[in-house]
């Protein structure tokens, strides 16, 4: 569709050259214009990314000088009265939180996908699906805002019951105890799951829905079960766009600040258990960057940033790859 | 034989099951997080949060004027910025670059900055903007939220002209109408409802936009319309306010994220009602 479009495009794109008389060159030169216009919004979208990354690296350069890289990174002592920093703590905390978000939302988003795909029925599948497609329009402060006075408070009783049940399993029973605050790295991992279900429910829907029905059909012919066509046919065939949902939602739950502000209760300190507070490299950055009073602890919370998005970076654009990556076997073979 | 029929038979069952609790999960949520915005914030409603300014700490007064009309501003002039530049440059994808491999750098890279963590761009606008002119500004702060918007402008509107048939765009060129025109007058108007879409989608993602803000907006105790100057704004008041000891701030904090979520809500359902017409006219 779109390359005919080229092709028309092409062979009459000499075509303004027709009308004749004096309003030609004045036309043109609009038509000139238009186009540099247009070249010059695709470039400023395509330059943020690059200039981002600039412009960060710029403002991190003191922190990087004083600090170095490796040093930074492993270093967890963050201490702005001597003027100490190290990125540790908050690299473990988006790290811990990011990976509770994922365990919790990826099968629950993989049943949510295959429920309004295969399993409900058609009346039920739209409403079902826009509601899902809702949780990705609530802001996230109002998540922060629910999860601090809400859900926290809720959360906190059970808590307790997660410590005798979870916390006795020796080994990992340590991740399980401590005091119910109701705040802290399991809360914001439960939030953080909400919040980018729908990011990778509504990819995974849509790849599976776009299963060539001739694939399904002729398995449900075989004799298989529902969930023997969604786990052995349609998983396989949409695996790389799958994942690639499946970076998108770590890439959200990253970067993601304001609810994980108002429920990770933002301590410095590395604790063992995730019912303790913590902090993520975007908890921290909103909670002291006005309050940064010199130039090299800016520096330093920018550096975070510089952090993030090297991370962030990489897993979108493995994700937008992914993604696409099924999108064009699929134009190819049709 | 049996055995193995019996255990997928078994399989199957358990697995729909669990794929219903699943989804059920996703809309519990979402119904809870809306019954609490909705319970608190009719519960926080107040006259007085539309026409006095927010009270200072200590004072058990309501006033939100100066953070709707700074939050308005910021919206006003992130849309005065962003659907330009986005609109342009879907324009340029579909009219001009089609799927060369520059067009598709462009959309690859433009789907890049559509999942961008919004802290990632409030820290640029920082550097770029608030660091060079000494102070946070809600011009800066508006250049922000367009960075935030423009890639989903860019995305729908690229799609939405893609969609446009060739042969109204051949029948322009045949009458002797210059690319521009036919852009403007024909393609544009064919794509208009798909490009609005794309608008209140980019527009409903920055509403309740709150961490680009904190390092460029920031927030300010009176009302001000100077964008060269920090401005009150509802996110920002939502973020001090939540985590303040005063009750009648924690209420207003509500309040306003139940007008949030309620204008949010309307620009999605907009944007879907659009859609659907687009897909009838198809």
């Amino acid at each position: 569709m779109s390359s005919s479009n080229a092709a028309a495009r092409i062979e009459t794109g000499s075509a303004p050259a027709c009308p004749a008389g004096g309003g030609k060159t004045w036309r043109l030169s609009g038509d000139i214009l238009f186009h540099t216009a247009a070249r010059i919004a695709a470039f400023i979208a395509v330059a943020v990314l690059f200039a981002t990354v600039i412009a960060i690296t710029a403002d991190s350069w003191m922190a990087i000088k004083s600090f170095g890289v490796w040093r930074f990174l492993k270093s967890s002592e963050w201490n702005p009265v001597t003027q100490t920093f190290g990125a540790f703590p908050f690299i473990i905390g988006t790290l811990v939180s990011s990976a509770i978000a994922m365990a919790l939302a990826v099968p629950v988003s993989f049943g949510t996908a295959v429920f309004i795909a295969e399993i409900a029925p058609s009346w039920i599948r739209r409403p079902v699906a826009g509601a899902i497609e809702l949780l990705a329009a609530i802001p996230s402060i109002v998540y922060g805002l629910w999860g601090l006075i809400v859900f926290a408070p809720i959360f906190a009783q059970i808590e307790p019951w997660i410590s005798q049940t979870l916390g006795e399993i020796p080994g990992i029973g340590l991740l399980f105890q401590g005091p119910p605050m109701g705040i802290g790295m399991l809360a914001a991992g439960i939030v953080l799951a909400i919040m980018i279900l729908p990011y990778i429910s509504s990819i995974m829907r849509d790849v599976f829905m776009a299963v060539p029905s001739s694939l399904r059909e002729s398995a449900y012919a075989m004799g298989c079960t529902t969930w023997e066509v969604a786990w052995k046919i349609m998983l396989p065939y949409t695996r790389t766009a799958v994942i690639g949902a499946m970076f998108l939602g770590l890439g959200r739950a990253l970067g993601e600040t304001m609810a994980v502000t108002f429920v990770i209760g933002n301590s410095d300190m590395i604790s063992s258990s995730l019912l303790m507070p913590g902090a993520t490299i975007p908890s921290v950055l909103a909670n002291e960057f006005t309050e940064a009073t010199t130039r090299l602890y800016l520096s330093s919370l920018i550096y975070l940033g510089l952090i993030l998005i090297a991370v962030t970076l990489v897993v979108r654009f493995l994700a937008v790859l992914l993604i696409r990556r099924l999108g064009s076997r699929e134009g190819a073979s049709t | 034989m049996n055995w193995v029929l019996a255990r997928r038979r078994v399989v199957n069952a358990v697995s729909k099951i669990l794929m219903g609790v699943a989804t059920a999960v996703g809309v519990f949520f979402l119904l809870w997080i809306m019954w609490t915005t909705l319970r608190f914030g009719i519960a926080g409603m107040h006259w007085d949060l539309f026409i006095k300014d927010t009270p200072p700490p200590g004072t058990d007064s309501f006033g939100l004027r100066n953070a709707f009309a700074g939050s308005l501003i910021l919206l006003g002039l992130s849309l005065l910025i962003g659907v330009p530049v986005g609109l342009m440059a879907g324009t340029w994808l579909a009219e001009y670059g089609f799927h060369s491999r520059t067009a598709n750098t462009v959309r690859f890279i433009n789907d890049i900055m559509l999942s961008a963590p919004s802290i990632e761009i409030g820290l640029f606008a920082y550097a770029i903007m608030v660091d060079p002119m000494k102070h946070f500004s809600a011009l800066a702060g508006s250049v922000a939220l367009a960075i935030l918007m423009i890639p989903i402008i860019v995305r729908t509107t690229d799609e939405m002209l893609s969609l446009v048939g060739n042969d109204m765009r051949e029948a322009a060129i045949a009458l002797g109408a210059p690319n521009s025109v036919v852009i403007t007058r024909v393609t544009w108007r064919a794509a208009r409802a798909g490009i609005l879409t794309g608008i209140l989608i980019g527009l409903a993602r920055i509403t309740g936009e709150t961490a680009p803000l904190l390092f460029t907006a920031l927030n300010n105790q009176y009302f001000t319309t100077n964008v060269l100057h920090p401005i009150a704004n509802i996110p920002v008041v939502i973020f001090q306010f939540a985590l303040s000891p005063y009750t009648n701030w924690q209420q207003m904090a509500w309040a306003a994220a139940f007008i949030t979520v309620l204008f949010v809500l309307v620009l999605s359902i907009l944007a879907r009602w659009l859609v659907d017409r687009v897909q009838v006219q198809k």
